[in-house]
């Protein structure tokens, strides 16, 4: 069968690639005031940025963002990262973002892909999915899914990056 | 794949090497490509006690694989896409089957225009007036192929011209096939102003205003030769938002022109057995209130909507799930829990009356009830009526057949849920949370719950669940988690309890085992729902193999939530992003 070989054939492709060093691509997500930002304009002053996609319905979502918000302070205190959380919750529960966000404490970016652009642009299929950004703006590292633990490989993927 | 398909595949990716290799010279103008990729496979087998239903041919295969070619300013992509055929229950409207190219566009972009060709997703406002989007995992996908064009003249202005045919189904490898159904032609403008920067230099006003509006309309040839059907439906909206201090108020309202159809023919009994899609000749009215105050460790918020007639679909005759133009989500909250699942709302857009409130604390660290990690709280409550509906009974001149208002209830209580949360951690070890949900259900209305028999429930539901779900830490990689559930209701199947257990193994292995007992259905046998789950994940690959009865629903396993429909057997699932 065809598909399933081509199928198959991307996923070794997947698997085998080291990641590309790819930018991250130029989408007008709304911050959650309402108002249009171009993903290009995402920076951190030449140090690594997280970008993880997420959804207030999404319980392991939920689970690793706060799990990282416990530790958020020291991750910035010694590595000066920065955390975009994109939100990919739709009409019906985009009014539950802005006071869950604030509800829950996070100092976290938040941003809002309310009809999936950002999502399908880095080629996300489920959430959670995390990437890393380096200093210069490049996807050095990406993640799919939430296990507890997975935020120290995130850390120690953070702390290869400023060496 | 034909060899059109395949020719179309071999020039894409020779052009796409070809500028690869060629013309790599500056790192930001480098040729990038991207993708992701899915499989899923199943093995159904026999489970007639459960009434699960085996298709012809055992087994199913559909998957889809996206390919990104993005140069500078440019950008080119399509999707590849198979059913061989799909899953029992999936897509969730008009057939998908074959495999061939479903998606392909190409687009430029910069500062000031965005121009697409080819297939979009766009959306207008909250999508009241229009939403093309997709959900792989439900099997909906309502993307034009057309053009688009956006235009930033001004910091403070985005404006958007779409034209485009709707994917109706993908048939045999091809989409938009629907020729007995007409063109459904959807064509519209969109203006979003940011009011706070336009005055900017003028006069400085308090908060942050932006407002916008839209106008759609479809286009479908009157196929009847004894109704004159409106072939050009208009549909226009208003918007706005404003925040100031802590509080945030967005609202918006959108009227849609006569617009019979086969849906809106279901808010009262047609005696019209000639034709069953001459639906009502009554405008729609829909709106969507939101207001929130949040700061630090507090979030409230309060929504309130109303449907009169809503339902805009590019085709007259379309199926409940076929060729939406708009997006109408439930107000209700979407639960995760898998008994909650039982019991999931439906939006009604013939007509109802929402209302939400949502409260979000965190209860401070180092205090009494917040404990040495703080403590959360999350309760909300939702509650959906009837629309009062006063019948007109003109069925034959004007076939205006109802008049409705917008929050103006009728007597029936569609859904209620009330639920509570407590999440706390309380050492490095141990988290655990409580969760408690009351359910009302209208299943006369909604539909949703059915028997063994595939019979849907008469009556209202009124159910009680608990959940207790902790999460044990043994080490940094190694964790368990587990929910034990608990439902209670006299009606439908009677009393279930649900247990889930989850082992990872961080970052790469995850081992979910499932079992949901129908323990107290007195009526009938008192079924199991066993299921096993075993997963791989490296970076952004994963692959999962499950066994095991499931119930059609909202399904998260190994920290992934996707809709599954109901089936007895096998899946492998192998996602990918690259």
């Amino acid at each position: 069968m065809k598909p399933i070989s081509i199928l198959f054939a991307l996923f070794l492709i997947a698997t085998t690639q080291s990641f590309a060093q790819d930018p991250v691509p130029s989408v007008v997500v709304k911050d959650l005031t309402g108002k249009s930002v171009n993903t290009s304009e995402f920076s951190n002053d030449g140090k690594p940025m997280i970008i993880n996609f997420w959804a207030t319905w999404c319980s392991p979502c939920k689970r690793e963002l706060n799990t990282i918000a416990e530790v958020y302070p020291d991750w910035q205190d010694e590595t000066g990262v920065k955390l975009i959380a994109i939100s990919i919750d739709d009409a019906r529960s985009q009014a539950r973002v802005l006071p869950y966000v604030n509800g829950s404490s996070w100092d976290y970016e938040v941003y809002v892909d309310t009809n999936q652009d950002l999502k399908r642009a880095m080629g996300v299929n489920n959430v959670p999915h995390t990437f890393l950004v380096d200093g210069n703006g490049k996807i050095v590292w990406q993640h799919n899914n939430y296990s507890p633990g997975d935020e120290d490989e995130l850390y120690e993927q953070i702390l290869s990056l400023i060496e | 794949m034909n060899f059109k398909v395949l020719r179309l595949l071999v020039l894409f990716l020779g052009t796409t090497f070809v500028s690869t290799t060629g013309f790599a010279q500056d790192d930001d103008n480098k040729a990038i490509i991207t993708g992701n990729f899915q499989l899923d496979g199943q093995y159904y087998v026999e489970d007639t006690a459960i009434s699960a239903v085996v298709p012809d041919q055992n087994m199913a295969l559909s998957g889809f694989g996206n390919i990104l070619y993005r140069k500078g300013k440019f950008t080119a992509g399509m999707r590849f896409e198979t059913y061989l055929p799909a899953p029992v229950g999936y897509p969730a409207g008009a057939s998908w089957s074959g495999t061939g190219i479903g998606y392909r566009f190409a687009q430029y972009s910069d500062e000031l225009f965005d121009i697409t060709v080819g297939n979009f997703y766009e959306q207008f406002g909250n999508g009241q007036i229009m939403r093309t989007w997709e959900d792989r995992g439900l099997g909906v996908d309502y993307m034009l192929d057309g053009i688009r064009v956006k235009a930033r003249p001004f910091k403070w202005a985005e404006m958007t011209a779409i034209y485009g045919k709707q994917r109706y189904n993908f048939n045999n490898g091809t989409q938009f096939v629907s020729e007995d159904l007409g063109q459904g032609i959807v064509r519209g403008i969109n203006g979003d102003f940011d009011v706070t920067s336009l005055l900017d230099s003028v006069v400085n006003i308090p908060g942050q205003l932006s407002i916008g509006g839209s106008f759609v309309s479809k286009f479908q040839d009157n196929f009847s030769s004894r109704y004159a059907f409106p072939e050009n439906v208009g549909a226009g909206s208003a918007r706005a938002k404003y925040n100031i201090g802590g509080f945030q108020f967005s609202g918006e309202y959108t009227w849609i022109g006569e617009n019979p159809s086969s849906m809106n023919s279901q808010i009262v009994n047609i005696p019209d057995s000639l034709d069953p899609s001459v639906g009502l000749w009554a405008t729609g009215e829909g709106i969507n209130l939101n207001a929130t105050y949040s700061v630090r460790g507090f979030g409230l918020s309060l929504t309130a909507s109303s449907l009169a007639n809503m339902s805009f679909q590019s085709q007259r005759e379309a199926g409940a799930f076929d060729s939406w133009i708009n997006y109408l989500p439930a107000t209700s909250v979407l639960q995760t829990y898998l008994l909650s699942q039982l019991y999931p709302y439906a939006t009604q857009p013939n007509g109802e009356v929402a209302y939400r409130a949502d409260l979000f604390y965190n209860f401070k660290r180092n205090t009494a009830l917040g404990g040495k990690y703080g403590m959360k709280l999350e309760v909300s409550y939702t509650h959906i009526n009837s629309p009062e509906i006063t019948e007109v009974n003109d069925l034959n001149t004007s076939r205006n057949g109802v008049e409705m208002s917008l929050f103006k209830p009728g007597d029936e209580l569609y859904f209620a849920d009330f639920n509570a949360r407590l999440t706390r951690k309380f050492n490095k070890k141990f988290k655990g949370s409580l969760f408690y949900q009351h359910i009302v259900y209208n299943n006369d209305v909604i539909l949703g719950a059915y028997d063994y028999q595939n019979i849907p429930t008469k009556g209202t539901v009124y159910a009680d669940l608990f959940v207790f779900e902790g999460n044990i830490k043994f080490n940094k990689k190694n964790n368990v988690r587990f929910e034990a559930q608990a439902l209670f209701t006299d009606q439908h199947l009677q009393d279930w309890v649900a247990g889930v257990i989850e082992y990872t193994v961080s970052p790469h292995w995850f081992f979910t085992v499932i079992d949901q007992w129908n323990y107290g259905n007195a009526d009938g046998d008192k079924f199991h729902f066993p299921s096993a789950s075993l997963g791989y994940i490296k970076n952004s690959s994963r692959i999962s193999v499950t066994y095991g009865r499931q119930r059609a629903g909202v399904f998260c396993v190994g920290g992934v939530c996707r809709v599954v429909p109901a089936s007895n057997g096998l899946t492998v699932s192998i996602t990918s992003s690259f």
